[in-house]
């Protein structure tokens, strides 16, 4: 009897760590975790660690599948981003600081720029400045980054509440006329290149292009709607008129609440119980009108994405580090924004640290199997 | 299954209707088969079945439609999504979502079909199509028979009692087709669907059909395949030749043609096969390409070509999709640089010319040819290329005015109202403004009906006799076997076959037309060509 209970128990055990993609959203909890956490310090420490962690679980986990491929842009782009913030400091606001890596003459502008000088004196405390600042803006760049190389975003879109259905399919369709318009963009200038008549200017020969591709696309959008139509998209089934003027009114009425409540919000002056409590009176009848009209969708969802133990535990990872980076905001922010007057070594907070490390357990996940293939 | 009752339609704003007065019933588990010109109302019937017409397009509708016990006049088409399933030309238009597995369960999902359930249908239309091994691709990247495989599949998951194709396989090449029509006919025999269905390839379902629906100026008649056949305005070679034979019934597949033409065989044997001699010009006033090589990185689309085309002659250029057809083309012309190789056209290299001399030494007209049209009318159209070449006023109009024949076409029109087959005169006739020594037309036969074709091939040996080099690429074995001399088979890259067309077709048994399968092993491969021997056999007898 016990052994048949262990060899159950193993079963299902094993069923938990059979490769299977993430769920999407879980993905991207881990994500916005990491990003929050780097928002909150410039420690560039805890900035590389953040970047390290991210991509090694990237590194662990991506498919082969096109989005994935693309995280090797959001390093560049992250790159790219600290290059500029540095240059700017060196060249509009360069002489703050003592310590002098560089000594540059600096060039005051002339005539209605007067009082703008550029260049000067390229500091240590200026780059520095840009470092930490760029490094800031690039790790949450490559927090999103990895989030969109680890979840299909369709697959995203698939998860959306019922009520939303109809919103993100089309979405979806939207992000596929891309590549069509890019793909007839390329046929009609090579087609049009055998015509011997060479256009005058270039709005001419640039219209001359763009309409045969718009003609193409809406040609193509009126099929895509009437297969659409034919194949049930948009079908009411049994839903009662009644029942679709309530859940409208009470999504209206949510979306309504939550703007005053953002807006009163950020607007000191505004009285202040049309702040948090609009704001959460807002969402509360914003999700009762999607529950409600979730319900009276009449659809049903081919293989959904399943929320498991790993799923739980990829989201929490993400956002513990989050969480620990704000921790260590109230016991110890000094270490969080390291000084740069006087110049000073920064220092590791080992709470956040910690946090921040935990991030890399969605590395040891079930991997998942290979996605899609080819370009999408 | 489906009713017609006195159905008439207008489209909105049309003085005309679209169809007229249609009286037809098709029983359960039939395959009906609807044929016509383009424009001729196939479209509206077809799309009146779960009421896309008038729903979608808007229009007058006189007269009624019931499919499935419903009438779609009292519901849009959305509800019929679980009765009738619609697959139109051109699959990658209608696809939803971007793989396999999704695009099938899209329609179950909108029907809210259990999980369950879905899940075992989907596996169950996956081997049905055979498309298993496909599931998690994404659907831009398969073929185009794929492509409408996974389209039918994804129709038949919400397992709609009737199915309508509306040509599914005219955007398709050949292979791609046959891919297609071989999964429509295993839904027919083997589930016994019923199926109302266009296609311009007759030649490869009438044998199958149980009623053939013509559809001409607005009418409709509709009966068996063999008896309507006998005066329809479109048929196949096989029937045309049982037409001109006077066979009784009339034959609609190569089988039964070959078994009834014994007779036919044994009274043209020793008649000599006389095919109008082409006396070709100067190939170096013509086409002369040497060693032509055309790579992309690694991949070489063309190897070591060599290839001519004389003033006078039509060459077909043959082969698989992917075989370098277009690339030669491309290299040819000029606007493709080729990696090594020399083209001469009289003497001179169209890619090193300017614009308006290659434009006066060769022509492309490219396989979607609506991309070379940008103006909003015929008439400016006509102009521009007028401008463009340096020609006389008026001269595009009137080359085009002679193209599309007798069919008055206001000069007002816009491009994208033109039938296929006029498009593509129009864009010919644009491209002839030139006055090239040479012209090259990619695949120009796609989504033409057989009339249109016959109208093609007759301007394009015009054009030969006139002292045109033609190389048409082509899959179109009975429009080669009409218009082509020579015919050059590529594949991989490389020349495979360059000969006659008698002798590079009669013997193949992938390029044989219909009228040679039938005939073998006697050298004709037309109708005509039959017709013309016949009537020299009994000259020489009587």
């Amino acid at each position: 009897m016990a052994t048949v209970t262990a060899g159950v128990t193993r079963t299902r055990r094993q069923g938990h760590l059979l490769a299977r993609p993430l769920h999407p959203l879980a993905w991207w909890l881990w994500a916005l975790g990491l990003a929050v956490a780097a928002s909150r310090t410039t420690n560039p420490l805890l900035l590389a660690t953040i970047v390290a962690v991210a991509t090694w679980v990237v590194f662990a986990r991506r498919t082969d599948a096109p989005w994935a491929r693309a995280f090797a842009l959001y390093l560049a782009a992250g790159l790219a981003i600290v290059l500029v913030r540095v240059i700017f400091r060196v060249v509009f606001a360069g002489n703050q600081g003592t310590v002098v890596l560089v000594p540059l003459p600096e060039v005051s502008l002339p005539g209605a720029a007067t009082g703008i000088a550029l260049l000067g004196d390229v500091t240590a405390e200026s780059v520095l400045a840009g470092v930490y600042d760029g490094l800031r803006l690039a790790t949450m760049l490559i927090c999103l980054g990895a989030a969109n190389a680890l979840a299909n975003p369709r697959r995203l879109l698939r998860s959306m509440p019922a009520a939303l259905h109809e919103v993100s399919t089309a979405v979806v369709v939207a992000l596929s006329v891309f590549p069509q318009l890019a793909e007839s963009f390329v046929r009609v200038r090579r087609a049009r290149r055998l015509r011997p008549v060479a256009e005058k200017g270039r709005v001419a020969a640039l219209r001359r292009i763009i309409v045969p591709v718009l003609e193409d696309a809406l040609d193509r959008s009126l099929m895509l709607a009437s297969s659409m139509d034919s194949r049930g998209y948009g079908r009411r089934g049994s839903r009662s008129v009644v029942l679709s003027r309530l859940t409208a009114g009470l999504l209206i009425a949510g979306l309504a609440g939550l703007c005053i409540g953002v807006y009163a919000l950020l607007d000191g002056t505004a009285p202040r119980y049309l702040a948090t409590p609009m704001l959460l009176a807002g969402i509360a009848v914003g999700v009762v009108g999607l529950v409600v009209s979730g319900r009276s969708v009449h659809r049903s969802s081919y293989r959904p994405d399943r929320w498991r133990a790993a799923e739980c535990v990829t989201a929490a990872a993400g956002l513990l580090a989050g969480v620990a980076v704000f921790a260590t905001a109230q016991v110890d922010p000094v270490d969080l924004y390291p000084s740069l007057t006087p110049l000073s070594w920064p220092q590791l907070p080992w709470l956040a640290l910690l946090g921040i490390v935990v991030a890399l357990l969605p590395a040891a996940t079930p991997r998942s199997e290979s996605g899609v293939v080819g370009t999408t | 299954m489906i009713e017609f009752e006195q159905f008439s339609f207008w489209y909105p704003g049309a003085a005309k209707a679209a169809v007229e007065a249609v009286d037809l019933h098709i029983p359960e588990g039939e395959l009906a088969l609807v044929v016509g010109h383009t424009g001729s109302g196939k479209s509206t019937l077809l799309r009146a079945v779960n009421g896309l017409v008038p729903h979608f397009t808007g229009g007058h509708v006189e007269g009624r439609v019931v499919a499935g016990g419903r009438d779609p006049r009292d519901s849009p088409p959305r509800e019929f999504a679980d009765t009738v399933g619609v697959v139109g030309q051109d699959p990658l238009a209608g696809f939803v979502t971007d793989t396999v597995e999704e695009e099938l369960a899209y329609g179950m999902e909108q029907l809210a079909v259990p999980p369950q359930v879905m899940r075992r249908r989907v596996e169950e239309v996956l081997d049905l199509m055979g498309i298993a091994r496909l599931r998690r691709r994404a659907l831009r990247t398969l073929s185009g028979g794929e492509q409408q495989r996974v389209a039918l599949g994804a129709v038949l998951t919400s397992s709609p009692r009737i199915l309508v194709l509306d040509e599914p396989t005219s955007a398709l090449d050949p292979a791609a087709a046959e891919d297609a029509l071989s999964a429509v006919l295993r839904l027919v025999h083997d589930l016994g669907a019923t199926v109302l269905a266009a296609e311009h390839r007759l030649e490869r379902v009438v044998e199958y059909a149980d009623r053939l629906v013509v559809v001409h100026e607005q009418r409709v008649r509709d009966g068996k395949p063999a008896e309507l056949l006998r005066d329809a305005p479109l048929a196949p070679p096989v029937v045309e030749l049982g037409r001109l034979a006077g066979w009784d019934p009339l034959p609609l597949s190569v089988r039964d043609a070959r078994r009834a033409a014994g007779a036919l065989r044994s009274s043209l044997t020793g008649v000599p096969a006389r095919v109008a001699p082409v006396v070709p010009g100067d190939a170096r006033d013509g086409l002369l390409a040497r060693r032509v090589v055309v790579a992309y990185g690694d991949a070489v689309a063309v190897r070591d070509v060599d290839f001519t085309a004389a003033p006078g002659e039509v060459v077909a250029l043959m082969g698989r999709n992917g075989s370098g057809k277009s690339s030669l083309l491309w290299a040819l012309q000029g606007s493709l640089r080729r990696s090594a190789g020399s083209v001469s056209v009289a003497g001179q290299d169209p890619a090193a010319a300017s614009r308006a001399t290659a434009a006066a030494l060769v022509a492309l007209v490219p396989q979607q040819a609506t991309d070379l049209l940008y103006c909003d009318s015929v008439a400016a159209e006509c102009t521009a290329a007028d401008q463009g070449a340096g020609a006389v006023r008026g001269a595009t109009r009137s080359v085009f005015g002679e193209l599309v024949g007798g069919a008055g076409i206001d000069d007002a029109t816009h491009p994208r109202d033109l039938s296929d087959g006029q498009r593509l005169a129009l864009a010919l006739a644009v491209q002839l403004s030139g006055r090239p020594r040479v012209l090259l037309l990619d695949e120009p036969t796609r989504g033409l009906d057989y009339t249109a074709k016959a109208r093609l091939a007759g301007q394009l040996a015009d054009l030969a006799a006139d002292g045109m080099a033609v190389v048409v690429a082509t899959h179109d074995v009975e429009f080669v076997a009409h218009t082509a001399s020579r015919v050059v088979v590529l594949a991989e890259g490389e020349v495979v076959t360059a000969a006659p067309t008698q002798e590079a077709l009669a013997g193949s048994p992938v390029f044989a037309p219909q009228v040679a399968k039938v005939l073998a092993p006697l050298p004709w491969l037309t109708v005509d060509q039959v017709a013309a021997a016949l009537t020299a056999r009994s000259v020489a007898h009587g």
